[in-house]
Parts: C-alpha cells; structure tokens; sequence
C-alpha cells in the first residue's frame, strides 16, 4: 500500500496537536483533562461509533442528533412525569430507538430511496415528536443521576473517569471489536464496496441495511441518556446539528464518506480531536467557540482532500507482476 | 408433465421461462436442461438473453412465468443467497467482487471460517492461498482485491464460485479476459468438476472453447430457444447458423490485400517512450491507413503501452510526436485534443455510463472534445447516435435505452462508437471483441479495415491471435512490460508471435526495433 493510511494520519494530527497545545498550556497534558474531555465527548463517541457502521456501509444518517434529543426529552418525561423506574424508561427508550432504525433501514432497503431522504425525514420526525412531548426543558431529579454522576474512577494525576465515559470507551472498543472480527463487519464493508455486487455475492443486502440502520439509532438512543446524565435534563432542543458534528468525526477519522473503508478507531479518534479544539479554545478564554466550528471545518476540507488524493492514488493500476501471466 | 423417459431427473431443469423488462421481451418460453456431470455450453448473439436467463434461474431477476427444478424438485429463489442456498453458484457476467475487501474476504465472504462469532482470519487466508493455488495463483490474499490486474480478479471470482459450489456451477463468459494458460487451467478444473458430478453452464463467445470443454450446447436467438445439440455432433457452422439465424459473411481474406505501407505517411511517433517500472522505453511508429497489432500475455504491458500512447499515464522518458511536431502527452484530455480515442479494456469501470443513454452515450467523448461552449444540438446527436446504432447493429436499436440496460457485447458497442463519433486521426482499441458475438466480431474486424482504408492510424491490442493477424499490417509483441519484437508483411503469422511471446531471456528479443 502507498503512503500512511488515513487512521494513522489523523493520530499524528492528534498527537501534534495535543503537543502543541500542551506547550501554550502545560495544563492541558493532565489526567483531570484528558479525563473531562472523554466526559464532555461521550456521547458523541457513541453515536459516531453506530455512524461509522453506517458510513462504511455506503449510506449517512443524518435522524441521530433528534433521536438523542427525542431521548432525553422522552426519559425525563417518563422518569419524572410518568413515574417510571428510570431502568424500565431506559429500556423502553432504547427499544423504540432501534424500532426507528429498523424502520429507516426497511424503507431505504425496500423502496430503494436515498439514506439521506429517508433520514433526513427522520430528523424531522424524531425532533417534531420531542416537541409534541414537551418543549420545555425538564429537570432529571431521580437520585439515580446523581449517584452515577458522581461515581468516577480516580485516574493518576486526579483526573476523573466518569461513568458516561467509561459507557463511551466499552461502546468504542465493542463496535471496533464488531466491525473488525465478525462476519456482520465484514458485510459492512462489503455493502459500502457495491451494494448490487454484495448481493450477488450472497450477502443479505436487506436484512444488513436493517441491522446496520437499527445499530445506528440504538446507539444514537444510548448517547441520549447518557446526553440526560450529563446535562441531568431533558430538552427537545438539545443536540441540535450533532449529526454534523458527527459526520466530522467519522470523516476526519479517515472513514471514506463514500463508503467501503473505514475504522472505529478512526472515529474515536476524530472526536477526540474535536474535543481537543474544545477544550484549547476553553483554556484560551478570549476565542469565541465558534473557532471550533471554523479549525473543525479546515480541518475536514483538509481530511477530504486528502482522501481524494489517496482514492486517486489507489485507482491507478498497481504495477506487479501479476502471478497469473506467464 | 412431459415425456420423461430416464429415471432420474435432470440435475437442473428450467421450463418455459419468460421475462420481459417493460416492452422488451428478453425470454420467450425458453427450456433448458442440465445433467449432472456435464458442460452446457449457453449461446447466441449479443443480447439474445444468456446472462438474463442465468439470472432469472438464480433469482437476481424475478420471473414472468415458468418454473426451474433441481433433481426434481421445484425451487423459486429470490436472491443470489437463496440460490446458493440451493445449490447452485455463479460467476455473472460483470466480474462481481469487491475491490476494496481483501482476496480473502471476497473469497469467503458471508462464509468465513468461525469460532465463537469471530472470523478466523488465519485460516481464512490459508484456506484463500490454498484455493488460489489450485488456479496456479501466488497472490498476497490479504491485499485489497483492487490492488490486482482483471485478470487476478476474474480468477478470484471463478476460484469463490468453484469452491461453493455444490452442485451446478454458472460461468458467464469466466474466459473474456483470461489468457491461454489460465483458461486451461480453469478447464482442467471444469473437467474435474464435472468428473464429481457438478452440472456446469459455461457460456462464451469463444467458439474454439466451446468445441474444447463442452458436452452438449443449447443456443437462444431473440430470447427464444433455437435448439439443443450434442457438441460432437454439431459442425460449427451449423452452430454459426443456429446462433445467427443467417450465415456468417466471409471476413477472413482481408490479409492479401495489405497494400504497401512504407510510403505511408506518419501520423505519431514515440521515441525511447516509457515510464520507470510500467513499461520499459520502446519506439513506435503508428501511420495514418495502418493497423499496429500489440500482442502478449497478460500483463505484458500491452494495456500500458496503449494508456501512454493516449496520455492516460504520463510518460517519464521520451519523445512523443504527432503529424512530426513534438508535442506533451499529459492526460487523457492531451490525447483528445490531439486527436487520439482510446476504447479501453474495462468497460465497466473505464468507459460506460450506466443510467445514461446509448445517445448519451455514444456523443460524450466529442462534446467533450468540442468544449463546453459548442455543445451539439439535440438533433445532431439524434444524427450521429442513429448512424452508429446502425453501423455497428446496436441492439435493441433504441438511442434513448440507458445503457446499463444492454447486454455485455451491445455496451462494448456503444463504447466503439464512442470514440468512431470523434473521428479521430488514431485510435487505440483494447480488447475491442472481447465478448462480442461471432456476427458482430465479423463485422468489427470490418470496421476496422474500412476505418483504416479511410486513413486512420489504429492501434489494436487483442489477444486472439487470429485476430491480430487478420487484420495487423505490423505486429509488436511484448513480454514482461517490454517491446521485445515487431513484425511486418509475410512475418506476420501466428507461429511467429507465439515464438516471440514464449522466447526466453535475451537469445531472440531484438531491441525495440522501429
Ligand atoms: N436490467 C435490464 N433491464 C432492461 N432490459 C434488460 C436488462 N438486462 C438485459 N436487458 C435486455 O435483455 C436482452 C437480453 O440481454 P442479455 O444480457 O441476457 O444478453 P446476453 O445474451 O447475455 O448478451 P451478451 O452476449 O452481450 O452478454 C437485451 O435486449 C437487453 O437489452
Ligand atoms: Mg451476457
């Protein structure tokens, strides 16, 4: 193969962008912020893991940042309002959530439209329905959110290794372990290289877009409540544009937008380098958090335009003595 | 219900199938039968609906009417899986593997090795390396499939195929773009298939292939069944007959009538022309009224030589000259300008646009050749896709049918006349009857002795050495991605080529001479 592999330049961009803001501000390179940054970024973690899936598979889902708000509007609702156990509410919010996605992956499959109609349809179904829920933001005061939110494992250092970031690092290293070991990953790669020829090939192109769609939106409901557990409410405004967001991430983590390659870990850790720029313009203090919008935005263009290169490098016949002639 | 007098049923018995797709109807009540431990050669012309007739049997298109039995058993698969479900495998016709998984996970993909839910990535690639070396292959299979030539691919595609099935075994035309030595070994293969029991469909355009492997041929014309025959017993031109509807118009004379071309004029010129680790340097000469045959195996730099000559990858050493005057091969667009058309070996991935019309099609190089600021009229183009529909007997004759609609061979028409429309002062044709009826191949061969009568320079890469020899004025072969012998006139046969194809080391290879 020429040249790095997209994972492993966006790991060089991290470190280096790690060093450099460590040397404007020693501070940065501790425990206590390394261990925020997974904190405020768990739900994100979460939900670019179930995009990857999707993104390799050749397709975008752009309903996840309303599921989540859908989420946490519906889990506090049920927790407060309705009187649910929060475990049961927890449950029932996670069934409805992969129901969604079965539902979007059907549609996509069965009426052969495009995953960006039929999910941007679902954005606007997940977000209307939060509003039809409730439009104002509801406080969480069940003493369950209080007791996770102050359990943390104490890392070296003094930092804090949150519960919701502990959840995030088990989904991460799950859905690599998924995507990378198992015939269902392997499908997933297969359905983003030519969905007519995965079918041919044998592959349930049907019943995998379902499957896939369904991981999505799971995932996407696990990122609300732990979104819930991180702001302690419920708000049907909340996570707005975070599929965007999210899409970055995959996209910076060296994921081929148009599908077919891709990693987990490349995801991870694009949303670490999202949260680093974060985290630096907090430090700073007199940058306006719009700069994260703008370094993330060079920053993509910049991941774009160096997939264009590699996929152009890579469409050039490779010069081997092919084994079979002669 | 009919007459069956043997005991036990065939191993695959397809019965009246019918399939339209809108107004075209592709099969019409079409039977076939396929015993265990046979070859079935499946033929006809260009669109006659072999590809569409496999793909009914395995369920990718739904059925209009008729019913496919396996060993007397009724079966209606609705997917590629089910029918492999069934037991039946098949390689269809566009090589249908994915370039961005590794050999391994196209070898096994949907079966891998397993335990405990996880893939055995070892074993898989062992058992890959070990599938792959019955076909003579030594390959990294870890590597991305897309790393490999075609021809590795089509290989690939074959070895998944023979290793599932259990059954009956499908090949669309498996040998289009393998060479001699590959497609023997895949017959050997075939053979001992076949000795264990498997029914195998074999169709191809080939016909000394056919009279090779198969034991018995069945022939579709229009979408409808002309006929079932023991292979022994049908002479080819009954064959030709029965596919054709017609006979064949004699073709094969044209080599007496080479005129001289010494006098010819130059129309291009490549001097020490070569690229670092692609091709080695070579000279040649491509005059206006003269066909350049470039023959060789696989590999051999042949489709190299071709996209240097058209700028389609630039060249690092070298003079290239046209009409005498140096000029800079950089892109496909310099070629274009110069006036160079290249028709080349892919047609999937390197030429067609599927959701786009034959018209569309057809006018797409010269719109891009005239610029965006001259574009041509709707009734020009009318004009031009209607002659060359015509010429080259595009079927169904339709301009406005989304090509991806076409059979295989039609598709390789379209992308002809592409380059024809541009009239050009050279063109490079690769592979240009690859998977091209006999009717149509006559008629291509044709075409390129008119086109050359009409001084155009061609340049044509083919490995059917008939072909080459029919046709070429002069022949450069090439082995290990360097010109290693030119013959001209009364040199030109296929003995000489073979001889030069097969020479060793240095003993005979003559310096690229001009
Ligand atoms: N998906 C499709 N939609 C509409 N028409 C089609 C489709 N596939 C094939 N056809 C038409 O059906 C007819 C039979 O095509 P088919 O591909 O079976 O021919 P073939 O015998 O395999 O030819 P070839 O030797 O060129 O591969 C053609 O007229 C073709 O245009
Ligand atoms: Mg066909």
């Amino acid at each position: 193969m020429k040249g790095l592999p997209p994972v492993l330049i966006t790991a060089i961009v991290l470190v280096a962008g790690f060093a450099l803001c460590a040397m404007q501000f020693p501070n940065i390179a501790s425990t206590r912020v390394v261990g925020n940054l997974l904190t405020d970024n768990a739900f994100l973690g979460i939900v670019a893991t179930g995009m990857t899936f999707v993104i390799i598979s050749g397709g975008i889902d752009l309903s996840v940042g309303s599921v989540i708000g859908f989420t946490t509007v519906f889990v506090a609702l049920a927790i407060e309002r309705w009187g649910m156990p929060p475990l049961v509410a927890f449950v029932a919010i996670l069934v409805l959530s992969a129901a969604f996605g079965a539902a979007m992956g059907a549609v996509i499959h069965v009426f052969d439209l495009p995953p960006f109609i039929v999910t941007l349809a679902g954005m606007f179904l997940a977000r209307g329905a939060s509003f039809l829920l409730s439009t104002e933001s509801v406080p969480i005061t069940a003493p369950v959110y209080s007791t996770v939110s102050d359990f943390a494992l104490r890392m070296p250092g003094g930092g804090r290794l949150t519960a919701i970031a502990i959840v995030m690092l088990a989904i991460v290293i799950g859905g690599a372990l998924l995507l990378r070991l198992t015939r269902f990953g392997a499908n997933v790669y297969a359905l983003g290289g030519n969905r007519t020829t995965a079918s041919l090939m044998g592959v349930a192109v049907g019943k995998m877009t379902i499957k896939i769609y369904m991981l999505s939106s799971l995932l996407a409901g696990i990122a609300g409540i732990v979104f819930s557990f991180y702001t302690s409410a419920g708000y049907s405004l909340s996570a707005v544009g975070v599929e965007l967001d999210t899409i970055a991430a995959v996209v910076i983590g060296g994921t081929l937008l148009t599908g077919g390659q891709g990693s987990v870990i490349g995801t991870f850790l694009g949303v670490l380098i999202q949260g680093l720029i974060q985290t630096y313009i907090n430090f700073d203090g007199t940058l306006s958090s719009w700069w994260t919008k703008i370094a993330t935005g060079v920053l993509l263009f910049a991941f774009i335009a160096l997939q264009q290169g590699l996929v152009a490098l890579a469409r050039r016949p490779v010069v081997k003595s092919a084994g079979a002639a002669s | 219900m009919e007459n069956s007098p043997d005991p036990a049923p065939p191993l695959l018995e397809v019965r009246g199938i019918s399939k339209s797709f809108g107004a075209v109807r592709a099969l019409q009540e079409v039977d076939f039968t396929l015993r265990a431990g046979e070859i079935h050669a499946l033929l006809g012309e260009n669109g006659a609906g072999k590809s569409t007739l496999i793909k009914v049997i395995t369920g990718v298109f739904p059925r209009d009417a008729g019913i496919v039995r396996i060993s007397g058993e009724e079966v209606a698969p609705r997917s590629a899986k089910a029918a492999l479900g069934a037991g039946i495998a098949t390689v269809y016709q566009e090589v249908n593997l994915l370039p961005n998984l590794s050999v391994a996970q196209n070898l096994f993909l949907d079966r891998q090795p397993m335990r405990f839910g996880i893939v055995r990535e070892g074993e898989m690639r062992r058992r890959a390396k070990a599938l792959l070396a019955d076909f003579g292959l030594d390959i990294d299979v870890a590597a991305p499939l897309g790393n490999y030539s075609v021809a590795i691919q089509h290989v690939t595609a074959i070895a998944r195929a023979v290793d599932l099935s259990a059954r009956v075994l499908i090949l669309d035309e498996p040998t289009a773009s393998l060479d001699r030595h590959e497609v023997e070994i895949l017959f050997g293969i075939m053979r001992q298939l076949a000795q264990r029991g498997i029914g195998i469909v074999f169709v191809s355009h080939f016909l000394d292939q056919v009279y090779e492997i198969s034991d018995r041929i069945t022939v579709l014309r229009n979408g409808r069944l002309v006929g079932e025959r023991e292979t022994v017993s049908l002479p080819r031109l009954d064959l030709i007959r029965m596919m054709l509807g017609r006979e064949l118009a004699e073709t094969t004379s044209a080599r007496a009538s080479v005129t001289e071309h010494k006098a010819r004029e130059i129309c291009a010129s490549f001097e020490g022309y070569g690229k670092a680790g692609y091709v080695a340097p070579f000279n040649l000469e491509l005059r206006h009224g003269e066909v350049v045959g470039l023959a060789g195996l696989l590999g051999s730099g042949r489709t190299e030589t071709a996209r240097l000559v058209f700028g389609a990858e630039r060249a690092d050493l070298g003079q290239a000259k046209v009409e005498g005057v140096p000029v800079r091969l950089q892109s496909p667009r310099d070629g274009v300008r110069h006036g160079f058309g290249y028709c080349p070996e892919e047609r999937k991935t390197d030429g067609i646009i599927a959701e786009l019309s034959v018209r569309e099609n057809i006018v797409l190089a010269l719109q891009a050749k005239r610029g965006l600021y001259r574009p041509l009229s709707r009734r020009e183009q009318d004009e031009i896709a209607r002659r060359y529909v015509k010429m080259l007997d595009i079927r169904p004759p339709d301009p406005e049918r989304p090509v991806g609609l076409l059979s295989g061979g039609n598709q390789q028409k379209v992308l002809l006349a592409r380059w024809l429309a541009t009239s050009p002062r050279l063109l490079v044709l690769d592979e240009p009857t690859r998977g091209i009826d006999v009717g149509a191949h006559a008629e291509i061969i044709r075409l390129i002795r008119e086109l050359c009568d009409e001084g155009l320079a061609l340049l044509v890469i083919s490995s059917e050495l008939d072909e080459i020899v029919t046709y070429s004025d002069r022949v450069v072969v090439l082995r290990d991605r360097a010109h290693v012998e030119e013959l001209a006139g009364e040199a030109i046969d296929v003995g000489h080529i073979l001889a030069a194809i097969a020479a060793d080391g240095a003993a005979t290879a003559h310096e690229g001479r001009a």
